[in-house]
């Protein structure tokens, strides 16, 4: 057959050096970030960092490369958070054995409520995840017996083997190196068959199908999958700070998930970590100005959605990339 | 290979396809043509899966298969191509290829992950082959592309690079030659005789006479759902009840 005229510009490889860079990139700031970082109060705002960036990342597994939107995640890290609190406190488990409980539990809720609801799609879809985290909010706050209610509850430090994980320092590391480990998984499952079975159903699900891929199985596993992220996520950060409240699991922190994602860019790693830096300090500069971070919080995705609508990283690739080839073309990394 | 008893499908109070029955031997360029309206498209997604039957029975190789899931029947060997595309934008010209490839690699997510032995080996087997597939369907210029960025000719023929990548046995296409020009045209025609030489047993809709004469050993005749007529070439160029419904009326038509 005759070929077409005029390709488009060279699509830049998802090459294996290029990632080896962007993860060398990413070591070396997690390694040295401690030599510039004053206190304990600095080392805290770095690990709240490292749980959003984490997090971030499983979200946009589902919301940015699956396509399907969640806005009711924090309720996954809550029921990690508080599945942990409860089996280590009231039930007196031992910490590994609480975290692995706690995400299994979460795991299995998922599972079910994503066969009921993975049908429904965009806004309906919206509505559902929302109307999840909800309840699961509310179920923390009332069930007082269990979880203390809306004042909270205590949780231990995490101990193994006798020796007890405690200060910002080494929960630092401990952090840092999740962060790594997830950024290699989910970048290591978006190249494979896997991931791109899930981008496929994002891109057309009827084409999907008709490939063999079990669309409906497969958005109910990386909703599973991320929900389990955020339940691990939220074993770690009960045991790290040593007191949960309600608010951990409450619409405000589902909704600066999808911040992350959407302003660092949907279908890109790197743009989440990003989003979860920007997400992470601005609460920190805005400290003195009560309320008045959740009013930025709508501008910045105002702005986001209206002049770089598929988010910071991913514009910003496709320009240097356009500068660099001398025209535009489209671009995911 | 593919037989259809009696099938229907309404919709409401529409008989998109009534009672139609054929048979598709294997191996051969089998033709559903029809005026515009006729069913064609809807047959397609009957036999597909996309649809569930309202009645009727549809046989391939020996088994029942109205109402089975698309993902089941590409396991059992069928693909397809859309009147419609149905490309991945979101993700490269190459990968569009590797997602028809899905049922032949390693697609648990765990493996995924943690990069599974010969899983990146399998996958760039994978790769290689996506990108003959693409230099076959003649669409090799953009093997480094994104989809996004490809004209609709290409868009075309990626589809069947995609279907094709499944190694299926029997493949649709559906209104392969639309939208494209002559040397285009010319290009599917000897495409799609090519995979029937190749033992593919291939069922074209399409509204190119040319093409369909040319390249099909029998063809199905549809017009308001029903099925108007069913032979070789040659009878249906002399069928009366086909010149009046669809060939000698070009000029109303239109």
């Amino acid at each position: 057959m005759t070929h077409l005229p005029d390709a488009p510009t060279p699509r830049r490889e998802r090459s294996y050096t290029g990632r080896l860079v962007g993860l060398a990139a990413l070591t070396a700031i997690v390694a040295l970030l401690p030599l510039f970082l004053p206190n304990a109060f600095y080392f805290d705002v770095a690990i709240r960092i490292a749980i959003l960036a984490v997090n971030g990342v499983a979200l946009n597994l589902l919301m940015g490369y699956t396509g399907q939107i969640s806005l009711g995640h924090a309720g996954f890290f809550g029921l990690g958070a508080y599945g942990s609190a409860v089996l280590t406190t009231h039930f007196g488990w031992s910490s590994l054995l609480a975290l692995l409980a706690a995400a299994a539990l979460t795991a299995v809720i998922a599972w079910g409520v994503a066969r009921v609801i993975l049908r429904l799609r965009g806004h309906y879809l919206a509505m559902a995840t929302l109307g999840l985290g909800i309840i699961i909010s509310i179920v923390l706050t009332n069930e007082t017996a269990w979880t203390g209610g809306p004042d909270g509850m205590p949780v231990d430090g995490f101990s193994l083997f006798g020796f007890t994980l405690s200060g910002e320092r080494r929960w630092y590391w401990v952090f840092g190196g999740l962060l790594i480990g997830t950024v290699i998984l989910a970048q290591n499952l978006i190249d494979s068959p896997a991931g791109r079975a899930l981008q496929a159903l994002h891109g057309s699900e009827t084409a999907a199908s008709v490939a063999g891929i079990d669309v409906g199985r497969r958005k109910i596993a990386v909703f599973v999958l991320s929900a389990t992220v955020a339940a691990i996520l939220g074993s770690l950060s009960a045991h790290y700070s040593g007191y949960i409240n309600p608010g951990i699991a409450g619409f405000m922190q589902s909704v600066e998930l999808v911040i992350i994602v959407v302003l660092g860019g949907m279908a890109s790693i790197y743009g989440s970590l990003l989003g979860a830096v920007v997400m992470g300090v601005l609460p920190q500069i805005l400290a003195g100005y009560e309320g008045w971070d959740s009013v930025l919080f709508g501008v910045i995705m105002v702005v986001t959605m209206i002049f770089l609508p598929r988010g910071v990283v991913p514009s910003l690739t496709t320009r240097l990339r356009a500068v660099r080839f001398g025209r535009k073309g489209g671009a995911t990394c | 290979m593919l037989t259809v008893t009696n099938l229907s499908k309404r919709f409401g109070g529409v008989h998109a396809v009534q009672e139609v029955s054929f048979t598709i031997p294997k191996g051969c360029v089998y033709s559903v043509i029809g005026p515009n309206g006729a069913g064609k498209t809807t047959l397609f997604n009957l036999i597909s899966g996309l649809y569930t039957p309202t009645s009727g029975a549809i046989r391939f190789e020996g088994q029942e298969i109205g109402g089975a899931a698309p993902d089941t029947l590409a396991k059992r060997g069928m693909s397809r191509t859309f009147q419609n595309l149905q490309i991945c934008k979101n993700l490269s010209a190459i990968e569009n290829v590797m997602v028809g490839a899905h049922l032949t690699l390693n697609s648990n997510m765990f493996a995924g992950m943690f990069r599974w032995p010969g899983l990146s080996r399998a996958d760039r087997t994978c790769r290689e082959r996506a990108a003959a597939l693409m230099e076959r369907v003649g669409c090799g210029a953009f093997i480094k592309a994104d989809a996004a960025a490809m004209p609709y000719g290409a868009l075309k023929r990626l589809e069947i690079a995609r279907a094709l990548a499944s190694e299926p046995k029997i493949l649709f296409l559906d209104e392969p030659a639309a939208g494209l020009n002559h040397t285009e045209t010319h290009g599917v025609q000897t495409l799609v005789a090519d995979l029937a030489r190749s033992g593919l047993t291939v069922v074209v809709v399409e509204h190119d006479m040319k093409l369909v004469m040319s390249v099909s050993d029998r063809i199905l005749v549809l017009n308001y759902g029903r099925r108007l007529a069913e032979g070789a070439p040659a009878e249906i160029r002399e069928n009366p009840d086909v010149i009046a419904a669809y060939l000698g009326a070009d000029a109303e038509e239109d």
